[in-house]
């Protein structure tokens, strides 16, 4: 099976030395303001260092995928005697929180690891090398013709299962309609 | 648009319950830049000099510096200014931490107080939406427990959260105001605050701040940046290690405090031991230290490290910076570390100022000594042996004003006074009625004196910084001190410090002279000034050696950021301003050349005769007449005829008295 080059982009965070001064949040605003380098605003911002000064935390998180619907249940962590709060990990822009959302449109923020730079600006201005920038390869195997015919299937017929073949059939010639 | 600030300022009334956001005039940042600058002007345009310090009319301002919010590192600094209790001039105390910003953000540079509320408030600010909430729930609470109450109530975990603690509620002198890793403590700003009845102020913001060419300002951040690694990574040789970074005082960091216990003076700022970091001290502290600090962390886009999340046996956990660490052990005569991380915990939770409570302390216990207060004053106190126990139980008693307590609570200053039989003598370490940080010296230095004694925040930490404390021994050692020195304004700065020598005809008291005494405090006095404008913190800028801020970066910085053409000049006119405004505000509250003296022990050997002389010049130079009044033709120059008017209207400026009356005093 023929293998194809992935770049995979990663931010190491190593969150023990985080000094929680916040300079990645401004310098990730400053960045992707419009123009660029115009204002800075870290609720803008595409990376949050959750705080909870008292009980030793300092973590930075990246805002990753939007999700218009949030988890049915919520996951509470203990590391090292430090509970993190439910969803402390999670990197959703997501309906139950304010985080990675332009505060004035709502609208969700993801990261793009500064698109164009040689690396992310949060990590070229954080002061206390909390953040790593790394690329790596990747080798992965290629997908076939019938293993994409396959899981169209899958997702099909998990629709069909919900909804029923005619909605699917209306919703299709809909979509059909709209192209 | 507005650069760098945002251009309107929140007015409280607290009597009415009247909250208005109101538009400020871009001038004022021309001529006064922001935070403390565009402060003092709204006190003196405000707050008649009969006002007293728990009079309604006591205006109480929370500044965000001009760089506030902007990416300049270390632009996080609230200055709190208002009528003293302790002084009764324009007191201003500043905070670092993450408030500032956060009060950028929602919208606004200041925050103005008027009046008072009738019961115990907080102000919650959410961006646009403003609200005086009940806080009678709250009375009592710790100024850092009350923090996380608030947020949990409001459920803002991202709220920023200025409190008082009891001192506050119970208007003590020495009250501070407490936010997260930092407290703004000197000069009651804190009992101002509980005296208007103002438990904390909540701000969330979430605005955009502009600046007028960021892409040049990120340029110019680079350079800043380089260098803070350059510095961190060379620290300046031949300087105590305390001196050789940037950053305030690496305290937390540091575990070797030879130099601050054998070199400051403990007790009632009395003696010194010169022999007390021994191998077991060395040993019992650096362990207690290393066990007991759990992270170091910084202020809001800081690269130093200069605080830490304290976490110490049976004591709740709180954060720590600077010199905190060791003014209560010290001034207990304790010669555990343990003991100051126990008892900082408490002090900061009743929320009182680090410098001067211990010595408020020590002071009460040494009159207790002396047979001037008595047994019956100190009722239910553990015994003189338990002398970290004593110290425990008067710190209660004046943070919540009971018994003793309450007349300890204004300070030594006032204290002495009503306690009278002589406890005068023993209220010893002030400068206008405020405790020093103590610290009892041989000979005289002139710089030092000037900046002691001329200084309005009226404490050294706030007037030192980029002059080295002493004169190097050896030739070498200064030229490699001068070889790379890009923050001086003049060369010949380097000229005087490589003749300027520990011993002999070119050593202090006698040089520098006066005429480069006066230079070289007008130069450190200025970057001080405009760090308090801008924001920026001193520990980055004025109060280090060598530091990533000067003289001849931040009008290229304010420039970029505001769009103002600002060349150095300039921004010395600007600072001038502010600076010549807020002495004249004091000068119409009474202060004059009478005041402007060290305590009177704080050197073995004094000269008189050279004191005097030196404060005539230093006032010459900075255009201040005899009694240090500037000057009707300094005034002017600087666009404050105005000022120059009501002085003289009142009779505290003569009639055309300018520099002329120097030379008959002096003859």
């Amino acid at each position: 099976m023929a293998k194809v080059k992935k770049i995979i982009k990663n931010i190491k965070v190593d969150a023990d030395s985080c000094n929680g001064c916040r300079a990645c949040e401004v310098a990730c605003s400053f960045f992707h303001s419009v123009p660029k380098y115009s204002s800075v605003n870290p609720a803008r911002s595409r990376i949050r260092v959750l705080t909870h000064r008292l009980k030793d935390i300092w973590l930075p998180v990246f805002a990753g995928e939007y999700t218009p619907t949030e988890c049915a249940g919520r996951d509470i962590y203990t590391i090292d005697g430090k509970e993190y709060d439910e969803c402390g990990f999670c990197r959703a822009a997501c309906p139950s929180r304010d985080l990675f959302k332009e505060p004035d449109s709502g609208l969700p923020l993801k990261c793009d690891m500064c698109e164009g730079e040689d690396e992310p600006l949060c990590v070229k201005w954080c002061l206390a090398d909390v953040l790593v920038y790394e690329e790596r390869e990747v080798w992965v195997e290629e997908e076939t013709e019938g293993e994409k015919q396959q899981e169209l299937d899958i997702g099909l017929e998990s629709l069909a299962d919900r909804f029923g073949l005619d909605q699917l059939r209306d919703a299709m010639a809909r979509m059909d309609a709209k192209e | 648009m507005r650069y760098a600030e945002m251009g309107y300022h929140l007015e409280v009334d607290l009597a009415t319950g009247n909250v208005e956001k109101v538009e400020t005039d871009p001038k004022l940042t021309e001529l006064y830049l922001g935070g403390l600058g565009t402060g003092v002007k709204q006190h003196w345009d405000r707050v008649p000099p009969e006002v007293k310090p728990f009079d309604d009319e006591n205006i109480l301002i929370f500044s965000a510096g001009l760089f506030c919010g902007t990416p300049a590192f270390g632009a996080n600094r609230t200055a709190i200014s208002f009528i003293s209790p302790q002084t009764e001039l324009l007191g201003f105390t500043m905070m670092g931490g993450f408030w500032a910003t956060e009060l950028k953000h929602a919208g606004y540079d200041k925050i103005i107080f008027s009046n008072k509320s009738p019961e115990l408030v907080y102000l919650w600010i959410k961006d646009d939406q403003v609200e005086i909430r009940d806080a009678r729930h709250l009375q009592g609470k710790g100024s850092l427990e009350v923090q996380d109450l608030i947020r949990e109530e409001l459920n803002e975990p991202n709220a920023q959260v200025a409190a008082i603690g009891v001192a506050g509620e119970n208007r003590c002198s020495v009250a501070s105001i407490e936010q997260g890793r930092s407290s703004a403590s000197r000069l009651g700003g804190g009992a101002v605050m509980g005296d208007k009845k103002i438990k904390a102020v909540a701000v969330r913001g979430t605005q955009d701040i502009y600046l007028a060419d960021g892409a040049r300002f990120f340029e110019l951040l680079k350079e800043v940046r380089e260098y803070i690694n350059f510095r961190n990574d060379n620290p300046i040789p031949d300087v105590m290690t305390i001196l050789s970074g940037i950053g305030s005082p690496q305290e937390m960091l540091h575990t070797d405090e030879k130099w601050h216990t054998e070199s400051f003076v403990w007790g009632n700022a009395r003696s010194r031991r010169k022999d007390f970091w021994t191998e077991d001290i060395e040993k019992s502290w650096t362990s207690t230290q290393l066990s007991t600090i759990k992270r170091l962390i910084s202020c809001y886009n800081c690269p130093q490290r200069c605080a830490a999340l304290i976490d110490a046996p049976d004591v709740p956990r709180y954060m720590m910076k600077c010199f905190s660490k060791l003014t209560y052990g010290m001034a207990a005569y304790s010669d555990n570390l343990d003991f100051s991380f126990r008892i900082v915990q408490k002090a900061q939770e009743y929320g009182v100022d680090g410098f001067s409570t211990p010595q408020i302390l020590a002071f009460a216990f040494e009159l207790k000594e002396n047979g001037i207060l008595t047994g019956k004053d100190f009722e239910g106190c553990p015994p003189d042996e338990d002398k970290e126990g004593r110290f425990m139980w008067l710190l209660e008693r004046v943070a919540r004003r009971e018994g003793i307590g309450d007349i300890l609570a204004d300070g030594t200053y006032w204290a002495a006074k009503r306690i009278g039989a002589g406890a005068e003598e023993y209220a010893h370490n002030n400068i206008k009625k405020h405790e020093q940080v103590p610290i009892k010296l041989g000979r005289l230095d002139p710089i030092y004196y000037l900046m002691y004694s001329t200084n309005e925040k009226i404490n050294i930490t706030q007037a030192e910084g980029n002059w080295p404390q002493a004169a190097f021994p050896k030739m070498e050692q200064r030229e490699r001190f001068v070889e790379d020195w890009p923050q001086l304004p003049d060369e010949k700065f380097k000229k005087w410090l490589l003749e300027w020598e520990p011993r002999g005809e070119k050593s202090i008291p006698h040089f520098p002279t006066a005429p480069m005494c006066s230079e070289i405090v007008d130069w450190i006095e200025m970057l001080h000034v405009t760090d308090d404008a801008l924001g920026l913190c001193a520990g980055l800028a004025s109060f280090c050696l060598k530091p990533p801020y000067h003289i001849n970066n931040y009008p290229k910085l304010i420039s970029a950021a505001t769009g103002m053409d600002v060349d150095r000049d300039e921004l010395k006119r600007k600072v001038n301003r502010s600076r010549c405004l807020h002495r004249a505000l004091n000068n119409r509250r009474g202060m004059s050349r009478k005041d402007e003296k060290p305590p009177a022990d704080h050197w073995r050997k004094r000269f008189p005769e050279l004191e005097e002389d030196l404060l005539t010049t230093y006032y010459a130079y900075k255009g201040w007449n005899y009694d240090g009044i500037p000057t009707r033709e300094r005034l002017h120059e600087l666009d404050l005829d105005y000022v120059a008017d009501d002085l003289e209207q009142r009779g505290i400026l003569k009639d055309g008295q300018g520099q002329e009356d120097h030379q008959e005093h002096k003859s």
